[in-house]
């Protein structure tokens, strides 16, 4: 008995140890994305300078004297980015209310599930959905030459934002003890003046999770966005084509050589750098919700 | 009592409530138009002929076999390449871990891997898989690409279900003098296959709707090929087709018949997810 145990030992430990290296792969996935992305981007960053990379208002990589400055793309990614939310938001925050405290059990796993699917559904289906429906009803509405713009491409993102947004709100309005609520209803207001003044602001750090993850869902969408915005480096305006950090990647990475090559590395690593930040608000947000 | 209400306090209960309903009736909308227009456009154009053939040239006729065969071909590699690494990191943080600063380092970096946007992820797949790793644009470049987004997916539903198998399991089988390897092996892992399965189910998902990561890493390719040729060549999946039939060639019928087909396998994947979910539920309260 005490000889089996012993031969056992060295085995336990291998094993351990080809654990320890499928834990650590996340780590490194990470790593190797952030050094292949610095690396990648930065000696474009050094040929055009920083300051005329970020602040220059001119793309125009193919041209005879191209020109590299991103600043129409960044307030793009920015604008719609910020456009998504002040749509998506109070739909997405008013539905979790509505189906976490509200809504009679069966209307709540159907609306689940909607949100579910509507996660689910492939960003080509909504940027096809969106170039053949939406970009023709702006042009008719508003009267304007063409529909792929920055109102369709931020119409767009509000809705695929939305299931995000309801899930992480649904789960912190969830996690509101009872008894606030009890307390609430027993001072004598209305359920309703419950739901809004005692339960969400007693979640709001899960609320404010889902608005930053849903920034960050915004900000890198490509495909959809790429379909319905028009892809012309213009400054943003709600009616003009627009190009965003993500299309402005992959619009031109297919046939780009060179410095402009080099220039689509840096824009990527800009994108890479907003995400960051974003995943470090929304880890701070996530962490101060769970540890209350 | 009704009374007692001031008219204020009243009215904004009344929009709230209000407020409320639209919301939540503009997201079944949405949700139902969504499928409803899809499914309408694209159903008609679903043919036999379409979903059984490959594109030709000479007999000016658009077939989209292959590119179902190399979503399919794309979604076993990345799942074959997944799995193991997710279930073998969910099981090191839950089972083996002793250092809590480690685990708060890959829980952070499977977070951060989650957030990354899938063009990242087609950017740095095509620096090091295709032309470091030397592999060209080809599905198992793409397949490598996704198995990177996939992996924080697979280890959250794997470790979600590894914390519900109760301690009592693994002290009874260490009681009975088996090792740590042994008892993940038939008592652990055993126990929680459905929260694997969801990861699956789950990945199968994303990996279905993804296009961004496999634009520059899979490729465009219609081409006809078994298994081992298909992912060592370049080849479209569903969605990369339909976003070169919509964008690049007007194609809207095919596209929309992809998109119908995406459609019926979306449904599908959260009809199976929210039946396993609901197991992984019961499991969880009793």
């Amino acid at each position: 008995m005490m000889k089996k145990v012993k031969t056992d030992k060295p085995a336990e430990t291998v094993i351990h140890g080809i654990f320890f290296l499928l834990g650590l792969v996340a780590v490194g996935c990470v790593l190797l994305i952030t050094v292949y992305l610095v690396i990648a981007g930065i000696p474009a960053i050094r040929e055009i300078g920083l300051i005329p990379f970020l602040f220059g208002t001119r793309w125009a990589s193919t041209a005879a004297e191209p020109s590299f400055g991103i600043l129409p793309i960044i307030l793009t990614s920015v604008y719609g980015t910020a456009g998504a939310i002040v749509l998506g938001v109070p739909v997405g925050f008013l539905t979790a209310v509505y189906l976490s405290k509200v809504a009679p059990p069966r209307v709540r796993s159907v609306m689940e599930s909607a949100a579910g699917l509507l996660a689910g559904i492939p960003s080509v289906v909504y940027g096809l959905v969106g170039m053949l429906v939406l970009v023709p009803a702006i042009r008719n509405l508003f009267h304007v030459p063409d529909g792929a713009s920055l109102l369709a491409a931020i119409l767009v993102l509000a809705v695929m934002i939305l299931p995000s947004i309801i899930k992480v709100s649904i789960t912190a309005l969830d996690a509101v003890p009872k008894e606030y609520e009890d307390a609430s209803l027993a001072l004598g207001a209305t359920p309703i003046e419950t739901y809004f003044r005692v339960s969400v602001p007693a979640a709001k750090s899960g609320i404010a999770a889902a608005v930053v993850l849903g920034v960050g869902r915004a900000m890198g969408e490509a495909m959809a966005v790429m379909m319905v915005a028009g892809n012309v480096a213009n400054m943003p305006s709600l009616f003009q084509s627009v190009r965003f950090l993500t299309t402005a990647v992959a619009s031109e990475m297919s046939y780009s050589s060179g410095l402009q090559r080099e220039a689509l590395f840096s824009i990527a690593l800009v994108l890479f750098l907003f995400i960051m930040l974003i995943n470090a608000a929304l880890n701070f947000l996530l962490k101060r919700g769970a540890g209350k | 009592m009704k009374n007692a209400l001031s008219p204020r306090r009243r009215a904004y209960a009344f929009l709230m409530r209000m407020l409320m309903i639209v919301a939540v009736g503009l997201t079944g909308m949405l949700t139902l138009f969504l499928i409803g227009y899809v499914l309408m456009r694209g159903l008609p154009n679903l043919t036999w002929e379409l979903l059984s053939t490959k594109p030709s040239y000479l007999s000016d006729r658009i077939g989209i076999l292959p590119d179902i065969l190399n979503t399919f071909y794309l979604i076993t590699a990345a799942l074959f390449l997944v799995l193991p690494l997710g279930v073998g990191a969910a099981v090191y943080l839950n089972e083996y871990a002793r250092n809590k600063k480690l685990v708060a380092v890959i829980e952070y970096a499977a977070e951060t891997l989650s957030g990354i946007p899938s063009i990242i992820y087609g950017l740095v797949g095509m620096l090091f898989f295709c032309q470091f790793l030397n592999l060209r644009t080809s599905l198992f470049a793409g397949a490598l690409t996704l198995v990177i987004m996939n992996l924080p997916t697979v280890m959250r539903t794997t470790q979600e279900s590894l914390k519900t198998v109760p301690q009592s399991y693994r002290e009874g089988a260490f009681a009975l003098g088996a090792g740590k390897w042994r008892v993940i092996r038939t008592v652990v892992l055993p126990d929680c296959v459905d929260g694997i399965l969801t990861g699956c189910i789950l990945s199968v998902g994303r990996m279905l709707g993804e296009s961004a990561a496999l634009l520059f890493t899979a490729g465009f390719a219609h081409e006809l090929c078994n298994f081992f040729e298909g992912l060592g060549s370049a080849g479209a999946t569903l969605t990369v087709a339909l976003y070169v039939y919509a964008k690049e060639q007007g194609e809207f019928d095919v596209a929309f018949a992809i998109a119908a087909l995406l459609m019926i396998l979306t449904l599908l994947i959260n009809f199976l997810a929210s039946l396993v979910g609901k197991r992984l539920n019961r499991r969880k309260e009793v």
